[in-house]
């Protein structure tokens, strides 16, 4: 975002006028995260998952092509060449449980990250772009976990492999073609393993591709903030470089210290210890589950247990396991519609008291319960309160969530950054009625801010 | 209001050390130390496994090895010649210590004490790498009466040293000990 009191790059030595000129890089990383763009300087820790998420990408990218020069993905061995990593590779164990852990430690930065969106709606005008783009890299991180976890060849990895193809089949008319064409097969296989592989090393470009597209868009607006208030001058906000170079340094220090001691010392705890039996097509294990960042989506999937009929005759509409899909992704797509669906003018929940209450005493909950729920036994009572809260998940994004953005009362908005931040700003003297000081876009109350 | 928000400069020219250097420093090198352990293993892993490791060694049973008989064994998957000389094989080869040749060599720097007769050598042309012919029964054992490599060449003696053609070395004598009258382990 180019504020007007944005800083310039200015190349000093004779090397940076030169590449200024030929290929302008450190100016691009200058106006990025450097000096060159200002950011609100109100924002708070929930900030810094943005770019721990962008730290766990790289991690998982180095730490796989690393392991990827000791695999092999042919089911005769698949499992071996994991245990040869373990073993016999020299830190091949550190790599291993760094790529596992690392994956689960990527969704706990971005699940913290997209619920930062939930609460300051992120989403809104004229963030939705960055959003719609969030959307899709959080899309293409679980196709990448779910190949990634087939890999080692495990129990889990085949039956999870076994339950996910399957889900495709339940898709009316197509769905079994489609099945087979994505498993070159009838059953998870060599066939399945290798283009797993393939595309599982493919996916992860993809994804920095689409953070970059998220970055750029972001830097179109600017970052928003706590307040939900935008910038409105200078005193409004901080060079990133040093201020949030900092701040980030220091969080990303946090969470090294968590992730190493996930690594070192309780690496196979987020783990399923079935994944450590080598893949038998002839035996189910007990229970079937994907790894603990999918549990609330199949609760959502395995929720539905009737199939949708026409009361009083036999007539099946669509049947409980293809309802179970819909629903699954479905609880992913409505995500698309937020910026649309929340039409409150304030951004930040602390100013929304309505929207505050749903949000810790509704949504919060039912997320934490579906991740219980997605771990549990497919029995009583967990079936009936998969259901409870699935019914809560949609109601609250589809009919609480547009009613109550339009028929809240917001608590009044502070004018600025700098208001929220100093406790009075300056430029905001001539509120009293008239316009003298020239603010564009200033409600003469100051209280309700249109987020443009 | 700007200076609240000026990019902090390197300006402490009139007191020299700023206090916050310290932290600068501090969290820097940390953060250095940090990234240089991280890439230990990195580096690491593309190093020799344990099992490759492991699969370094092998046992050859000489015992059987009858006077002027030559076996092809493997050593870390390349080509392992030991070859039992005849007396009168080493008569030629201790002839010869002195003769002119690029890799200067006597038969006693590349046999073991007391079993000058066994002699192992690594089955691979130090030219550029081919396996020499010599070793099996009824092959060409070039004009020094070892071993001959076809690719371009290069005749070795009955002790493996280079006399005619391109190769710069002798064949290389790996590291091995007997660990019985019977048996040598290589590597």
């Amino acid at each position: 975002m180019s504020f007007a009191w944005a800083k310039q790059y200015e190349p000093k030595t004779p090397l940076t006028k030169w590449l200024d000129e030929k290929l302008p890089l450190p100016r691009l990383v200058y106006n990025a995260v450097g000096a060159g763009y200002p950011v609100p300087r109100n924002l708070n820790y929930m900030w810094n998952f943005g770019v721990l998420a962008g730290f766990c990408l790289m991690i998982q990218i180095v730490t796989g092509v690393v392991l990827a020069m000791h695999y092999a993905a042919n089911q005769a061995v698949a499992f071996g060449t994991v245990e040869h990593i373990m073993r016999n590779v020299n830190w091949g164990w550190a790599l291993r449980y760094a790529h596992a852990n690392g994956a689960s430690f990527f969704f706990i930065v971005v699940y913290l990250h997209i619920f930062r969106g939930f609460f300051y709606s992120s989403y809104k005008a004229p963030r939705e772009m960055i959003w719609l783009l969030g959307v899709v890299i959080f899309l293409l991180m679980m196709a990448t976990a779910f190949m990634g976890y087939v890999l080692p060849w495990g129990q889990m990895s085949f039956w999870g492999a076994q339950v996910i193809t399957g889900l495709f089949g339940a898709i009316p008319l197509v769905g079994e073609p489609i099945q087979h064409w994505i498993l070159g097969g009838f059953a998870p296989d060599n066939a399945a393993l290798n283009r797993f592989f393939s595309l599982h090393f493919l996916l992860p470009f993809v994804i920095l591709g689409v953070v970059i597209l998220h970055i750029w868009a972001l830097h179109i607006p600017g970052s928003s903030n706590p307040s939900g208030v935008e910038v409105k001058s200078e005193s409004d906000t901080v060079p990133f470089h040093p201020y949030y170079t900092a701040k980030d340094g220091f969080g990303l220090g946090v969470f090294l210290i968590a992730f190493a001691s996930m690594v070192f010392f309780l690496p196979n705890a987020l783990g399923h210890p079935d994944n450590y039996i080598e893949a038998n097509p002839l035996s189910t294990p007990a229970l079937i589950v994907p790894e603990w960042y999918f549990y609330p989506f199949y609760a959502i999937l395995r929720a539905f247990t009737g199939d949708l009929t026409i009361p009083f005759t036999g007539i099946v509409l669509i049947p409980a396991k293809l309802l179970g899909v819909i629903a699954m992704f479905g609880s992913i797509l409505v995500w698309f519609f937020l910026p649309w669906l929340d039409k409150s003018p304030v951004r930040s929940g602390h100013y929304r008291p309505l929207f505050n209450k749903f949000f810790w005493f509704g949504l919060i909950p039912t997320m934490a319960a579906l991740f219980y729920l997605g771990g549990a036994h497919a029995e009583e009572p967990y079936i009936m309160l998969s259901q409870i809260f699935t019914a809560y998940y949609f109601l609250h994004f589809l009919v609480i969530l547009p009613i109550v953005s339009q028929i809240e009362v917001p608590k009044p908005l502070p004018f600025s950054i700098t208001e929220a931040v100093l406790g009075k700003d300056t430029a905001a003297e001539p509120r009293t009625g008239t316009t003298a000081a020239g603010e564009t876009g200033a409600a003469p109350d100051g209280s309700l801010q249109p987020a443009e | 209001m700007a200076s609240d928000t000026a990019v902090i400069s390197e300006t402490g020219t009139e007191e020299g050390v700023r206090r916050r250097d310290w932290i600068h420093i501090a969290a820097l090198s940390t953060a250095g130390v940090g990234g240089a352990s991280l890439l230990i293993p990195l580096v690491s892993q593309m190093s020799a496994s344990a099992d490759v490791l492991a699969a370094s060694t092998t046992e050859v049973d000489v015992s059987a090895i009858q006077p002027g008989q030559s076996i092809k064994a493997v050593f870390r998957k390349q080509p392992l010649f030991v070859k039992r000389l005849t007396p009168e094989e080493i008569a030629a080869a201790k002839k010869d210590d002195a003769a002119a040749m690029r890799d200067p060599a006597t038969l006693a720097e590349r046999t073991k004490a007391g079993h000058e007769d066994i002699l192992v050598t690594m089955g691979v042309c130090t030219h550029l790498g081919c396996v020499p012919l010599g070793a099996a029964e009824g092959e060409n054992k070039g004009e020094f009466g070892g071993y001959f490599c076809p690719c371009h060449g290069s005749h070795y003696d009955v002790a493996g040293r280079i006399r005619k053609g391109p190769a710069p070395l002798n064949l290389a004598v790996p590291e091995y000990e007997f660990t019985s009258d019977a048996v040598i382990r290589v590597g």
